[in-house]
């Protein structure tokens, strides 16, 4: 078995075997595993429907902000600035999309790979940046609407320096490793 | 600053589309999007039953005890403001290893339960506190050991090397891991300073 397949077989096989151990275990510890799950499973319920009104806030923002082509024109400007750095003019708009929209950037993404094909330097990278950085206003809004905090503090700029340097990092890296 | 952010979004989003006489693209964007968020939390209620059931399992058995046992020594240095044996340090934990695992959807309702239970110890309920935010900026920075998403799309696109980023993507992983306790630590620093003036 090569690791490609062992990879693929741990990404299938990590949720199945989570949801078998931990009953299993649950069981042969006296847990009330059925009682358990029912019980812990309630609060989802409160917590998912108090998340609504802001995720409903910042996605119809970002999907105003997106749909009426104000993206493309931040992905213009910011273009010549991001190519001295040494980023391709094709990544741009995934490096603008990646911390906002975790289906839109999915879509760059995919795009991406199709015309420049996933093995390409530009497949590559961009399967980098997907693959080590997550959505931050997504995680943001959700987490912090959970419990109710409106003053974030430091939070955005530490998530969105960790997006920078996630998809800076990603450019480097498959620079070094797939010449 | 999120209200600036939530507003400048919006305005310009609205201006750009009014200049350009797109303007009725703004009245769908923004419908569809509110429905889409409703859809999406509909969607969570599910995957949050499921898993915050499954996290219950593990706590009566134990489990969250036994891991929590072998990491919280690491995991207590980056949270120095969360006590040991509080439920906000098991929370954490599994959140985390959700994370590195990979399990996907698992993620978000761990670190929604992590959040609840560090809100048990934030003074100012209104307001991030240290460890929220050094929660969050482990979240965004997103470590996975198997970026299992990922793989799967790149053989969908017919790569004949899927997994070749598997190496690439944990090397960024650890290094925006870093930089983002870092950032975090320096910001909590300033912030204090700033305070205490």
């Amino acid at each position: 078995m090569d690791f490609t397949e062992l990879c693929e077989l741990l990404s299938l096989w990590s949720i199945p075997m989570v949801l078998f151990i931990i009953p299993v275990i649950g069981y042969l510890r006296k847990v009330k595993v059925y009682e358990a799950f029912v019980d812990g499973g309630k609060e989802g319920f409160y917590t998912a429907i108090r998340i609504m009104p802001y995720l409903v806030a910042m996605m119809v923002a970002i999907n105003v902000f997106r749909a009426s082509g104000a993206l493309d024109i931040c992905v213009e400007q910011l273009s010549p600035i991001l190519t001295l750095l040494g980023v391709s003019p094709e990544l741009v708009p995934l490096a603008i999309m990646r911390p906002l929209s975790g289906t839109g950037a999915l879509g760059l993404t995919t795009e991406l790979l199709n015309t420049h094909g996933p093995d390409s330097m530009l497949g590559l990278i961009a399967s980098t940046v997907l693959g080590s950085t997550d959505t931050t206003f997504y995680i943001l809004t959700v987490y912090f609407g959970a419990v109710g905090i409106s003053k974030f503090r430091y939070s955005l700029g530490v998530g969105l320096l960790g997006d920078i340097i996630g998809f800076l990092g990603s450019i480097y890296i498959c620079n070094q490793l797939f010449k | 600053m999120i209200n600036l952010i939530w507003l400048l979004l919006l305005v310009t989003g609205i201006g750009y589309a009014g200049l350009h006489g797109r303007i009725e693209i703004v009245t769908q964007s923004a419908i569809s999007a509110a429905e889409g968020a409703v859809a999406l939390s509909f969607k969570l209620i599910g995957v949050m039953c499921l898993w915050l059931g499954i996290m219950k399992i593990a706590e009566l058995a134990g489990i969250v005890k036994f891991i929590s046992y072998f990491l919280s020594p690491f995991i207590g240095l980056i949270f120095p403001s969360v006590p040991k044996n509080h439920p906000a340090m098991g929370a954490i934990i599994m959140t985390l290893s959700a994370n590195m695992l990979g399990l996907g959807n698992a993620v978000t309702p761990l670190g929604i339960k992590a959040m609840q239970a560090l809100q048990q110890l934030n003074p100012k309920k209104d307001t991030a506190s240290d460890a929220m935010c050094t929660l969050l900026a482990l979240c965004t920075a997103g470590f996975t050991l198997i970026p299992g998403t990922m793989i799967a799309i790149r053989s969908a696109a017919g790569s004949i090397n899927p997994t070749a980023i598997v190496g690439a993507t944990l090397m960024v992983s650890i290094m925006a891991t870093v930089s983002v306790i870092l950032a975090d630590r320096i910001c909590r620093f300033l912030h204090d300073v700033r305070i205490r003036r």
